[in-house]
């Protein structure tokens, strides 16, 4: 049994966010993090590495630098890496990076007991497409918003948290996971992790490596073959500044109870 | 320093394990109360901080001098005490069974200190007997296969919490000096030792420091470190690694006063702008970091020179000494910039400046590390 779990290196949204001419991200210039639902996904597989003891492994599609972040993710106890990389893949959006780690995972290699996991949704595009996507043109089963898994057997049970209420599901493997922050809480690197992950297998899949997938046609991966095209990215204007009550006493917190009210919050 | 990846990302774990879980509650509570928590002890063990330094084949994690000054730096910026919480395990309370002790003694006591389970103290100091640690009047006299220890150590950091000290006493008793001492593991649970009330600290709150009194403890012969009457010269070695340690602790705690000053002083207004505005300010805070870097680099340094086992006496010494009265420094200037309200307990500062004043005292104050420093110089032809 292995768990692969899909993971999306995204700008740190504490900082600065730039945007290219072309309207994609200008990622060089950003602090960069692991996209925050994945690290969810991470840690849902690393809890049932140390319950089962099976294999961890972190695939991701991006530049070369981005090795980096899959050592980290080594460091908290994945414990292989596999780095999608190529020039044609640039600038590829869901669709496009969908099919082209749909590959990279059915290259690497599936069987009946592994598990996929995805973080939900990425900060940066904000879509919750790749996961899914990947699962259909797999040909898996998928899960989406899980924030409870357990394994029984052959099967996952898992609870979706949904916005009006909750849905459990049982699912046999293979199957495709998406995490959501509530699944669980991140666990840190730790030093043993660090002075180890150095010397943890990494695999770079280059474009070569994926030519010849059936899921790879060269006319819809890349900038070129996405469908989506961005219109327009822009910073958005800042928000008016707040207002501030001062004073303790019952007229200042009616004034407070009064604009509360008047925009419907209480 | 260029870090490389690996340190740069030891760095990173240990910052965000800081700033994340060393809360405003936890630091005010720890400073208020005193008291050790052991919640927090648990969970950076867990993480391996304990173990830093402890060899893998005892239990711990196997890294080098240079990621233990890290580690200690880091958590030191968020709170200076927690960072000794990580210290004694890798540094004055495993040093000595590190340095000298038998295989035996390694494989008993090791693995449960670098896993967080049990703390292992280091009782050098006596009433008598600081600067001059050779002062030692503590006995340690032969009687079949035991020892019998009898003697007063003082301001044991960690004593309360602790399961073992490193005590050291006198078994020559003929010796003069420095000379005739040696190094048992002492279980502080043994009939006859008994500990002194927890003392009332200016700073570092939150790491019980007392006495441990001995009377007729009685120890297994096993229970000494090294050979007989040799105890003194691994005190020393012991320290000088420590030195490293409280180092890098000194440059976490400037580092977090020219963090809470940068930002004290752009908010700040006075005379209708903001004080970071005025020169007399900015080039404190100019001195600060230039000092603060200056610091770093040489316990950098001379922890590079450990892990290359070069000699790092004198390195090791002189970021102790320059980087304690860095801090100390800084630390004045931090509060003097935050004025009235960095008098105040609700500022950071205020606590540094508290924290900052140990720096240079323990573990060799500035005067003892001059000491070292001339003497390598001036004693070597």
């Amino acid at each position: 049994m292995k768990i692969i779990v899909t993971v999306k290196q995204v700008p740190d949204t504490s900082g600065k966010v730039a945007v290219n001419e072309n309207g994609t991200l200008d990622r060089a210039s950003m602090e960069t993090i692991t996209n925050p639902d994945d690290m969810n996904a991470i840690e849902a597989a690393l809890q049932l590495k140390d319950e089962l003891g099976c294999k961890v492994v972190a695939i991701t599609m991006g530049p070369l630098p981005a090795e980096g972040m899959l050592r980290e993710l080594m460091a908290m106890g994945v414990d292989e890496g596999v780095l999608v990389s190529a020039r044609e893949f640039g600038g590829s959006d869901t669709y496009a990076t969908s099919q082209i780690l749909a590959a990279a995972i059915d290259t690497y290699g599936i069987e009946k007991d592994d598990i996929i996991f995805s973080g939900r949704q990425a900060i940066d595009g904000d879509t919750a497409q790749v996961g899914p996507q990947i699962a259909e043109k797999l040909d898996l089963p998928q899960v989406s918003y899980a924030g409870e898994l357990k394994k029984v057997g052959d099967s996952l049970i898992v609870k979706r948290m949904l916005e009006d209420g909750y849905m459990t599901v049982k699912v046999e493997t293979p199957c495709l996971i998406t995490c959501i922050k509530e699944l669980n809480e991140p666990r840190y690197m730790s030093v043993r992790g660090i002075e180890e992950c150095f010397e943890k297998p990494m695999t770079v899949m280059d474009y070569n490596t994926l030519k010849d997938h059936p899921l790879i046609d060269p006319a819809t991966i890349g900038l070129k073959g996405s469908p989506t095209n961005i219109f327009k990215s822009f910073t958005p204007p800042m928000k008016g500044c707040g207002v501030m009550l001062e004073g303790s006493d019952k007229k200042t917190t009616d004034q407070l109870a009064d604009i509360l009210a008047a925009k419907h919050i209480i | 320093m260029i870090l490389d990846k690996k340190h740069a990302m030891q760095r990173k774990l240990f910052r965000q394990f800081a700033e994340t879980e060393f809360t405003k509650e936890l630091q005010d509570r720890l400073d208020q109360t005193g008291e050790f928590d052991w919640e927090i002890h648990k969970k950076m063990a867990k993480y391996g901080f304990m173990g830093v330094k402890i060899p893998k084949e005892y239990g711990g994690q196997g890294a080098d001098y240079l990621t233990y000054t890290l580690m200690i730096e880091e958590l030191a910026r968020i709170d200076s005490v927690l960072s000794i919480y990580a210290n004694t395990s890798n540094s004055l309370g495993g040093g000595p069974l590190m340095l000298a002790g038998n295989e035996e003694q390694k494989q008993k006591y090791l693995p449960s200190v670098a896993n967080g389970e049990k703390i292992m103290v280091f009782a050098l100091t006596e009433p008598g007997a600081g600067s001059d640690a050779g002062g030692t009047t503590t006995t340690a006299i032969p009687d079949g296969d035991e020892f019998v220890l009898n003697g007063r150590k003082c301001f044991i950091s960690g004593a309360p919490m602790a399961d073992w000290a490193v005590v050291f006493a006198k078994t020559d008793l003929s010796a003069k000096d420095s000379r005739g001492i040696s190094m048992f593991i002492v279980d502080l649970k043994l009939p006859g030792v008994s500990l002194g009330t927890a003392e009332h600290k200016m700073g570092i709150n939150g790491y019980p420091t007392s006495d441990v009194v001995l009377e007729d403890v009685r120890v297994p012969k096993s229970s000494l470190v090294g050979p007989l009457h040799k105890g003194f010269a691994y005190a020393m070695k012991t320290l000088d690694g420590g030195r490293l340690g409280m180092a890098a602790q000194a440059v976490g705690v400037a580092q977090s006063c020219l963090d809470e000053t940068v930002k004290y002083a752009k908010e700040r207004k006075q005379f209708g702008r903001p004080i970071a505005d005025f020169q007399a300010i900015s080039f404190m805070i100019a001195d600060m970091a230039t000092e603060i870097a200056a610091a770093r680099e040489l316990v950098y340094n001379a922890a590079v020179l450990k892990d290359n086992n070069m000699d790092a006496t004198q390195a090791c010494s002189m970021a102790k000494y320059y980087a304690a009265e860095a801090a100390n420094r800084c630390a004045y200037k931090a509060v003097q910039i935050h004025g009235g309200y960095g008098y105040i307990r609700d500022y950071k500062v205020e606590r540094l400046y508290r924290d900052a004043r140990i720096c240079s005292i323990y573990e060799g104050t500035s005067q003892i590390q001059q000491m070292v420093i001339a003497n390598s110089l001036l004693k070597k032809r």
